[in-house]
């Protein structure tokens, strides 16, 4: 993985974290939908933050093929190499 | 084959949960409807403060005999789809009706509201296109989107420079960009800053659909919402409404003045691949649409109950909703007294409705009301009191009360 990937990816959990019951350990392997107990209004918003922050548009139907915070990192990643 | 609904199992545990705490809020059935604001509920009657029925029109007798003629002259139903034998002249008419009220060129009418968005911007948004929808979009929005082969991009709820940051980085890409927009978004009751969305659609080059179906009738000056109120009818290219709340039946409908949209008719799958609505239905909506383009004391009045209801809730404490309008949301500190507040107003003999999430923006949990221009004063008064009592009862307001001396310094 690269640097810009690790980076993206510690982003993600700190990102995650903040919206979630203090306590509850989130890893590259956390299944975001069925792993955390959001419901997608709470996903949406959570994504809305990283778009802001990584200043990115993820499209919805990128956005329903990622399960794992290290699926939604790559796709990330991806985005921000075709700046959009 | 139970593992087909095993996937449901979640939200059973859930819903029992609910009714745990008394009724199942998603099993309301009213034994009869008596009037606009009153129905028959376990046989007692119950004051209706949540139907989206804004200018009361379900009981007026005009359109009631209209219907009633063309029930008994057309028939119970057209049993066909507009492109085949469910084009009636009276659907015709209604289709020019709706043009003339909005001084557009052209009408298209569907067989329900959520039709109308599933079709017109599924259709309008093809492959290559950009559709940027705003995050706190009805379903229906969300199901077009989805239907739709655009690249589809929420943008931050009611939030224009959130929109224009996103169009912008999308220069230099082919395709359309199609931006959905409500007028009164249908949760809080927040109308969108159209001005400043019209603004940014106009420097950015993108196509602007208005869905107005909370505010039609109820805001502008002739009633035809709130492109009409924010005075940017000339730069939005299609207004889509429905027949189902001001209107008092059930349909849809989209507006343009644009060159080439009657070929929508042909291509539009939500519009083609369905029966077309009842001759009783086109009568009923035809003359309710007379009746709100001839009569402006049902918007006004309306608005006066909004104030009313808005300003009465926020009185005794309550948290509602950033602006007064026809929908008023009171917040619920949590899920569990959200379904109790419902619970102990319906007791009282007030139907609200329960808004939990995932149907609500950022996972509120609210009571969601709705005035009609068919509520006299004393009943809007009545809700406010009941609401007042329960309130207190649930120590929502007590809390409330408590919290604000704390914060004081």
């Amino acid at each position: 993985m690269t640097q810009n990937g690790h980076d993206i990816e510690r982003e993600i959990v700190q990102t995650l974290t903040a919206r979630l019951p203090a306590g509850v350990q989130v890893s590259a392997d956390t299944r975001i939908v069925q792993g955390l107990g959001l419901d997608s209004v709470a996903i949406l918003d959570f994504i809305m933050d990283l778009e802001e922050r990584f200043d990115i548009s993820i499209p919805l139907d990128r956005i329903a093929e990622v399960q794992t915070v290290a699926e939604l990192s790559r796709t990330i990643e991806t985005l921000m190499g075709t700046r959009r | 084959m139970m593992s087909l609904t095993a996937k449901f199992a979640d939200l059973r545990a859930r819903i029992d949960a609910l009714a745990g705490i008394g009724r199942n809020p998603f099993d309301v059935r009213f034994e009869k409807v008596l009037s606009p604001t009153v129905a028959l509920l376990d046989g007692r009657p119950i004051l209706l403060l949540g139907t989206n029925n804004y200018l009361g029109l379900t009981f007026d007798a005009a359109c009631v005999a209209e219907s009633v003629r063309a029930l008994q002259e057309l028939g119970t139903g057209t049993t066909g789809s507009r492109i085949a034998n469910g084009t009636y002249s009276d659907h015709a008419l209604l289709e020019r009706r709706i043009a003339e009220f909005y001084g557009k060129r052209s009408a298209m009418v569907f067989t329900t509201g959520y039709q109308a968005n599933l079709g017109l911007i599924s259709t309008l948004a093809g492959r290559d296109d950009h559709l940027l929808i705003d995050a706190d979009s009805h379903a229906s929005i969300y199901d077009a989107s989805r239907l739709s082969a655009a690249e589809v991009i929420r943008f931050r709820h009611n939030d224009p420079e959130d929109l224009a940051s996103r169009l912008r980085r999308l220069q230099g890409q082919p395709g359309d960009r199609i931006v959905v927009t409500e007028g009164i978004y249908s949760m809080l009751g927040d109308t969108a800053p159209l001005r400043e969305i019209v603004a940014v659609k106009r420097e950015m080059g993108a196509c602007l659909i208005v869905d107005e179906a909370h505010s039609l009738g109820i805001l502008g000056e002739h009633g035809r919402g709130l492109c009409e109120a924010a005075g940017v009818e000339d730069d939005v290219d299609f207004i889509v409404g429905t027949f189902s709340k001001s209107l008092g039946a059930i349909g849809g409908f989209a507006i343009s003045d644009l060159e080439g949209v009657e070929l929508l008719r042909l291509v539009c799958r939500p519009y083609m691949f369905t029966a077309s609505l009842p001759p009783a239905v086109i009568a009923s909506v035809t003359a309710s649409l007379a009746r709100i383009s001839t009569d402006k004391s049902l918007g006004a009045r309306v608005l006066a109950h909004a104030r009313k209801l808005y300003f009465g809730l926020v009185h005794a404490g309550f948290e509602v909703g950033p602006e007064p309008s026809p929908i008023v949301a009171v917040k619920m500190p949590d899920k569990e007294t959200a379904v109790l507040f419902w619970n102990r107003l319906v007791d009282e003999g007030l139907y609200v409705n329960l808004a939990l999430p995932p149907a609500t923006p950022r996972s509120l949990c609210l009571i969601r009301s709705s005035v009609s221009s068919a509520h006299t004063e004393e009943q809007i008064e009545r809700a406010v009191s009941i609401m007042t009592a329960i309130g207190y009862e649930l120590r929502i307001l007590h809390r409330r009360a408590i919290a604000t001396a704390l914060a004081t310094p």
